[in-house]
């Protein structure tokens, strides 16, 4: 069904991009106006081309920052893609059993992520904490705040705990959608269990993975709350992130100048890579449309 | 002569339940295990807010051997703790409540027409979904500033908008998209100006979708803590930054911390109770 051209559909949209440039646009323009300056405090800034640039791009510190993101985000994805989708399939499919799952497992992705923080801080701890106290007991040494193995073990277990639940109501609406005619169809053929998956559940959830895909990498990728409370970014570096190495910059050396540069690296990585899955996800939905 | 039959019939008979049960089983083990891995650490905090803080650091209980109350009264008699909550409420209303009516006029047009830019424009609304609070935390801090905004409600809620907008602009437009353009044509034959069919027949129609996005707008604005942390300092802070600032200051007092934490899952866990039938389709961004 195609859609009619338009053009006073803009006045609808219009208050939409007079709210969105207020807090965006106006905002990176002052972003981009300190990544090329530099002051000696006060208002007084003066020109410094990409000096700024240059220098970070040189830095070990966001270079090590960047590279334990990324290797975050690939975890995460790796655990929480496969097993949101095994969830989905084992969800009850109705009843009072399925709407109690679905409040269950709703109920971490709205805990604010600061609490998230705390809990996983208390539970962890070996003095008070359940998991800290049972790991010690059984003769594990596990100390997220000065092992640094530990603290990422911590912060990713955290991380599925609070996102994995996002996957698999994503995966569940995805099944729920696929009409019973497909299983008959399957069940003549006496399809194996892995064959159902394989050729009619995984092709036919591909629109909203590729949503849940994108959420958790977006989301994970700028995460900031959750690690800060747990650890603080630390032992040592260990666990600061892109965004935690940034605010420290930004918000505690009052360094304008880098931290503005370094926020415009950031955003432009997270665009590049988002616009790659958009453009995934508008070509699936528009295979959808034709089918 | 009965001993046969029934030898006979019974492999057949059994052989088709037999193998639902078994995957019912592994279905219930993987869920159970997963509900499980969810609740223990909530329950942790749940119990640990009825604890007195002697007992949380001196015994190990799995439930509170003492159990009070003490610390939820800490929080709510205390002004400095309860009106973090009644802050939260204020902006997380404010900003659902903008949101919302900027987001439908824009969700009907990107779901019905195409214009100029079109593409573009949704895509450009979505960066800033993607784009890193960190990023827009010291902008904030100083464009909120400058038009004197600093510490309102107001300031909270239209830096949420960030976000939120477009979130609810998608999530609507996918919800939208799946009510056939004939009911709009039906309707502007039949004489009903624009904003009549939008207020009377549209929004009805898509009630489902609307509360869906409200649960969205809702539980981003709740959870969020950096910028409602940067543009606040005392008349509207929320109740996440004061828990992170009790934290930092004495980190000790655990049980009052715990109470904290376990009110503000109350809320949420009240709104996914409304909307558990959409929540799935909701999550899919009505794409489903």
């Amino acid at each position: 069904m195609q859609k009619p051209v338009n053009q006073r559909a803009w006045i609808l949209v219009l208050p939409v991009v007079a709210l969105v440039a207020f807090s965006s646009l106006i905002p990176m323009m002052t972003v981009v106006n300190y990544s090329f300056q530099d002051s000696f405090g006060g208002n007084d800034f003066f020109w410094v081309g990409l000096e700024w640039y240059r220098e970070l791009l040189r830095s070990e510190r966001l270079w090590d920052a960047l590279g334990r993101q990324l290797l975050f985000s690939f975890i995460i994805l790796m655990i929480e893609i496969p097993l949101g989708i095994l969830v989905a399939l084992a969800m009850p499919k109705k009843g009072w059993l399925a709407s109690l799952c679905l409040v269950l497992m709703a109920l971490p992705l709205l805990i604010p992520y600061n609490v998230v923080g705390t809990i996983w801080q208390v539970f962890g701890r070996a003095d008070i904490g359940l998991l800290g106290r049972v790991l010690t007991d059984l003769g594990i040494s596990y100390n997220y705040a000065q092992n640094a193995f530990d603290a990422w073990v911590t912060v990713i277990a955290m991380d599925v705990w609070h996102w994995t639940s996002l996957v698999a109501l994503l995966s569940y609406a995805g099944l729920r959608s696929i009409p019973s005619a497909y299983y008959q169809a399957a069940k003549i053929d006496q399809a194996s269990r892995w064959s159902v998956f394989r050729y009619i559940e995984l092709p036919k959830m591909r629109g909203v993975l590729v949503i849940a895909v994108l959420l958790r990498f977006m989301d994970s990728f700028m995460i900031y709350t959750e690690p800060f409370v747990l650890t603080g970014g630390g032992p040592g570096n260990a666990t600061t992130f892109l965004s935690i190495d940034l605010v420290k910059m930004a918000l505690g050396q009052f360094d304008l100048g880098p931290a503005a540069a370094f926020s415009l690296m950031y955003f432009l990585v997270i665009l590049l890579i988002s616009y790659v899955f958009y453009t995934v996800m508008v070509t699936i939905d528009k295979d959808e449309a034709a089918q | 002569m009965s001993t046969p039959v029934s030898t006979h019939e019974a492999p057949p008979r059994k052989s088709p339940p037999r193998k639902t049960p078994k995957r019912l089983r592994l279905s219930a083990i993987v869920m159970t295990v997963y509900l499980l891995f969810l609740l223990v650490p909530i329950y942790w905090l749940t119990i640990m807010s009825f604890k007195s803080n002697s007992e949380i650091l001196n015994a190990f209980t799995l439930f509170p051997a003492d159990f009070t109350f003490e610390n939820y009264e800490t929080i709510l008699t205390d002004p400095s703790w309860y009106m973090g909550y009644v802050n939260s409420f204020t902006y997380v209303a404010l900003n659902t409540v903008i949101s919302l009516g900027v987001a439908l006029p824009a969700a009907y047009a990107f779901s019905r027409y195409r214009f100029y830019g079109d593409n573009h424009l949704f895509f450009w609304l979505l960066t800033n979904r993607m784009a890193p609070p960190a990023v827009f935390a010291l902008p904030f801090f100083q464009l909120y500033s400058s038009v004197s905004l600093f510490d309102t409600h107001i300031a909270v809620a239209l830096a949420h908008c960030l976000f939120n907008v477009p979130l609810a602009v998608w999530i609507l437009e996918g919800f939208m998209r799946g009510i056939p353009r004939e009911i709009d044509e039906t309707a502007f034959i039949d004489g009903y100006s624009f904003t009549r069919f939008f207020t009377r027949i549209f929004i009805p129609m898509i009630a489902p979708g609307i509360g869906v996005t409200a649960f969205f707008c809702f539980m981003f604005s709740w959870v969020e803590l950096l910028l409602s942390r940067t543009l606040t300092s005392v008349d509207a802070k929320p109740i996440t930054a004061i828990m992170t600032r009790t934290v930092s200051a004495s980190g000790l007092d655990w049980g009052v911390l715990a109470a904290a934490g376990v009110l503000t899952i109350i809320p949420g866990a009240i709104v996914i109770y409304f909307v558990r039938s959409y929540i799935a389709k909701g999550f899919a961004l009505g794409r489903v």
